[in-house]
Parts: structure tokens; C-alpha cells; sequence
């Protein structure tokens, strides 16, 4: 008797095999029509296939994925800088981008955004454009220039009228901010802004106009640059810095599909969960962008390890490899003299349970045979 | 005490600030019963503190409203076995 589609996925769906196997099966069996001994037959041999290609209990995974992602690193590019990666906008790669990656700093050398924008905003250029500009840090040189008058001990900023409506903001909202953030009185001509240092000497109105320069007259502080990029049939906005945090809340952005280099910060806004994800992504990234390609498995045990903790935490002393339990594993690692003394101190016991401590006192590493021990029967 | 001041609040805070759980890159989290939580140690052989842990401050695990102590079920989505299933004990 054959058997209907309905009854092979029943028979499907109770096994103990990954989604992804169940599906291939259910694909493949869809109107073959197989007798209920024939898929007893395939089940079987699949299952058999399956659990010969899992790892074998007492097997090195760790080392393995060392390895695995080590080797293809040598032939990274040392070059950090230079490659305009995505629109104008810098961005580490290659291997200085992945060492970042393991350390897990707490800010990459160059933050970067993928915002991507609202159904309604994301076909339209000049919806795009607006979004970018309210959300792009705007100083005091994005709007007009900036001047010193010594003869008059004072600073004269003058305000471009085009520039001012474009970035959606008034001479009086620059004022405004101005007095805010500098506390001084501002004086305010049509798109003229008169300053005077409290002081009035050559060092405080220089340092006036530093300061007036730093501050972030409107935008989202920290997102020096935003570009604008059309990516099939949306436009997409890449930025230099990241928050994001507050970009999430803007007008027009998705806020579930924004994204961030910085895997510390979406730790903090998305959780746990989202940084392990955003560790794979942004390793398997990089190294695809290098033409290498490493099975994603030995990064994803890399990503588990630095996040079991619940924080991201970095591969390194101060992380994985600094919370070795053996002392002899921490001390072959970094820093040899202060583990070994510190341990001395506290009176340590090394159990000899790790690699590393076994191949230090030469004998046999408790892997694969070497973890077999003869265990009688119990009747 | 209004009845609706503060549903209506909720919904207002709800609109401004997002889910979290809706990011494509936030996997489903479940929060266990203490009964489920046993079931699974029980699976593993294992005792609590031996789980992979996840902070009470994690904004996924806030909005799933978990505390200390609890057992986190997360729905992974795996680029191998398309789902897989991860357990995370919540700590301080």
C-alpha cells in the first residue's frame, strides 16, 4: 500500500533529525507514492547518513575551527584602510577587521550603519534623502562659515540660507543650540550670529571657535556622514558612526532590519542572541569579502563560546582563554610569569584535565582514544 | 486610578519604541515554566548553573518578561539545520 503525502510527513515530522534533513526529505518524497516499508528503508539509511556525518564525541572542535579559520586568515590582505567598501564610505576588512571581531572591541576602528528604510520611503529618493539629512550630524561648517573678528574680540558665523533649508533648520534654532551648548549669549542679525568669549583674549575666542565647530547642531550626534545607495529596488543608507539606538526611532527607518558593525552595541539594543548572530555575520563577511570562504559551523562555535556568558565576551586574557580553568593552559597562553606566580600564591591545583597542560607534562591528551577509559558493566 | 491611563500609556510606548523581537536578527525567545526548565535539565543531565547563561537586563529576555533563575528556550535560525533549539539560564 502507498502511502499519501499527509502520512509521510506525520511519519516525518516526529523524527529526531534537523529541520533542514526533514524538509529535504518531505521534498523529496512529495507524490513518489513509497509503501510504508520503503520510507521505513529511507528513513532509516538517512538517519544512519546523518549521524555518520556528526562529529564524534571526544573529537578537538575547537582546534579544528583554530585551524579552520586560521589558515584561510594568513592569506588576508594586512592592508587596513583604503577600500572604499560600500559608497565613499571607509571600512576595516580583512584580517584587522576580523582580529577586531574576536577581541570584541568595544568600538571598531570604523562604525558603520546599514539603515534600511520604511515600505512607504524606501522607493523614493527624495523621502530617502530626507531621512538622511535629519539623521546625519550637522555642525556649525555644514551650514555656513565661520569667522574672527579681532578687532572686535568676537566670532562671526555667517549661515548659509540654501544649506539652513535643506537640513531643515532655522537661524534660530542654530542660535538656539548654540546658547545651549555653550552657555554664552548669542547675537542674532537675520543669518548672522554675533559670539563673545567670557573672557576676551586670543586663546579663549580660538578655543570658542573649536568648540562651536564640535557641536552637533542637529542629527543624530556621532553619524558624521550618511550615503544614500539604491540596492535593487530600495534605497539603503549607509552611514560613517554608529547609534543605534537613536536611529531606530527616526521617521522612515525599519527598525528591524537596521544594522551595525559594532557587535558591542548590539548586544546592548538587541541582546545576547542578536550579537552571537551579528558575530557570524560579520565574520563570515569578512572573510567572503577576502574570496575565502569557511564553513560557517567553526564560526559559529567561535560566536557560542564568546557569548555563553550572556555578554559578548573577547577570545583572548581577558576573555575565553583568561578563564581557562588550568593554570598551566593560561599560563602557556599570554603573560606566563604573573599566572604562574599568582597560582603559586593562592596554592592552585592543576587537575591535568585540558590539551594544553598534558602536552606541557608529556603525556597522552584526553581526546578521541586517549578519553576511553574501560568502564565494567554494571549487571 | 483611571482604568485606561494606563493601557493607553502602554500603547504609546509600545508605538515610539520598538520590539525587540521583531529585528530579523533576534531569534524567537521562549520563556520555560519551572516544570519545562526541569524537563530539560533532566535531557541534558545537567544542573542549572551549567546552562549557557543570559542577563536579566537583556533587552530580548525584559520583553519576554524573564527573571533571575528562569530558562530561556531560544529558536534559532540556522543557516545547517534551519532551526535549532538553544536554552539559556537567566542570571543577575
Amino acid at each position: 500500500m502507498r502511502l499519501s503525502d499527509k502520512e509521510v510527513l506525520e511519519r516525518l515530522d516526529g523524527l529526531d533529525l534537523p529541520q533542514s534533513i526533514k524538509e529535504a526529505l518531505q521534498a523529496g518524497l512529495q507524490g513518489a507514492g513509497v509503501s510504508e516499508k520503503q520510507l521505513e528503508e529511507i528513513i532509516a539509511q538517512v538517519a544512519a547518513d546523518y549521524e555518520h556525518s556528526r562529529v564524534e564525541p571526544c573529537e578537538a572542535v575547537g582546534v579544528v575551527a583554530a585551524q579552520s579559520i586560521g589558515e584561510p586568515g594568513t592569506q588576508m590582505t594586512m592592508r587596513t584602510f583604503h577600500y572604499a567598501g560600500v559608497a565613499e564610505i571607509n571600512v576595516t576588512l580583512g584580517l584587522p577587521r576580523l582580529i577586531e571581531i574576536v577581541d570584541a572591541r568595544k568600538i571598531p576602528s570604523t562604525p558603520t550603519m546599514t539603515i534600511r528604510l520604511n515600505q512607504d520611503y524606501a522607493h523614493d529618493r527624495d523621502l530617502a534623502r530626507e531621512v538622511a539629512w535629519a539623521i546625519e550630524s550637522s555642525s556649525i561648517l555644514h551650514l555656513g562659515s565661520i569667522a574672527t573678528d579681532l578687532a572686535e574680540m568676537n566670532v562671526i558665523i555667517e549661515l548659509n540660507p540654501g544649506a539652513m533649508e535643506q537640513r531643515k533648520i532655522t537661524s534660530t534654532e542654530v542660535a538656539e543650540r548654540l546658547k545651549e551648548e555653550t552657555g554664552l549669549s548669542v547675537d542674532q542679525k537675520e543669518n548672522v550670529l554675533v559670539m563673545a568669549p567670557e573672557e576676551s583674549s586670543y586663546r579663549e575666542l580660538l578655543q570658542l571657535v573649536e568648540k562651536i565647530k564640535r557641536i552637533s547642531l542637529k542629527g543624530v550626534e556621532g553619524i558624521k556622514r550618511v550615503v544614500i545607495r539604491k540596492e535593487g529596488d530600495e534605497y539603503v543608507l549607509y552611514t560613517e558612526g554608529s547609534s543605534l539606538k537613536k536611529v531606530m526611532q527616526f521617521d522612515g527607518v525599519d527598525p528591524t532590519r537596521i544594522k551595525t558593525n559594532n557587535i558591542n552595541e548590539i548586544g546592548e539594543v538587541l541582546g545576547i542572541e542578536a550579537a552571537r548572530n551579528a558575530i557570524i555575520n560579520e565574520a563570515t563577511d569578512t572573510l567572503r569579502e577576502q574570496g575565502l570562504s569557511v564553513d560557517v559551523r567553526h564560526i559559529m562555535l567561535v560566536a557560542d563560546i564568546m557569548t555563553v556568558d550572556g555578554e559578548v565576551k573577547q577570545i583572548g586574557r581577558h576573555g575565553v582563554s583568561g578563564e581557562k580553568a588550568s593554570v598551566l593552559a593560561r599560563a602557556a597562553f599570554e603573560v606566563t610569569v604573573n599566572h604562574i606566580l599568582d597560582a603559586a600564591i593562592r596554592g592552585d591545583v592543576d587537575d591535568l584535565k585540558g590539551v594544553t597542560e598534558n602536552v606541557i607534562v608529556g603525556q597522552p591528551i584526553r581526546l578521541g582514544t586517549g578519553d576511553v577509559t574501560l568502564v565494567a558493566s554494571k549487571r | 486610578m483611571s482604568l485606561f491611563a494606563a493601557p493607553s500609556k502602554e500603547k504609546v510606548v509600545r508605538v515610539t519604541k520598538f520590539a525587540v523581537k521583531d529585528h530579523e536578527m533576534v531569534p524567537e525567545h521562549v520563556l520555560l515554566t519551572p516544570e519545562e526548565g526541569d524537563e530539560v535539565l533532566k535531557g541534558f543531565g545537567i544542573e542549572a548553573p551549567k546552562l549557557p547563561k543570559i542577563h536579566v537586563s537583556d533587552p530580548a529576555a525584559r520583553e519576554i518578561g524573564a527573571k533571575v533563575g528562569d530558562i530561556i528556550k531560544v529558536l534559532r535560525r540556522s543557516t545547517t539545520a534551519k532551526q535549532s533549539i538553544f536554552y539559556r539560564l537567566v542570571i543577575d
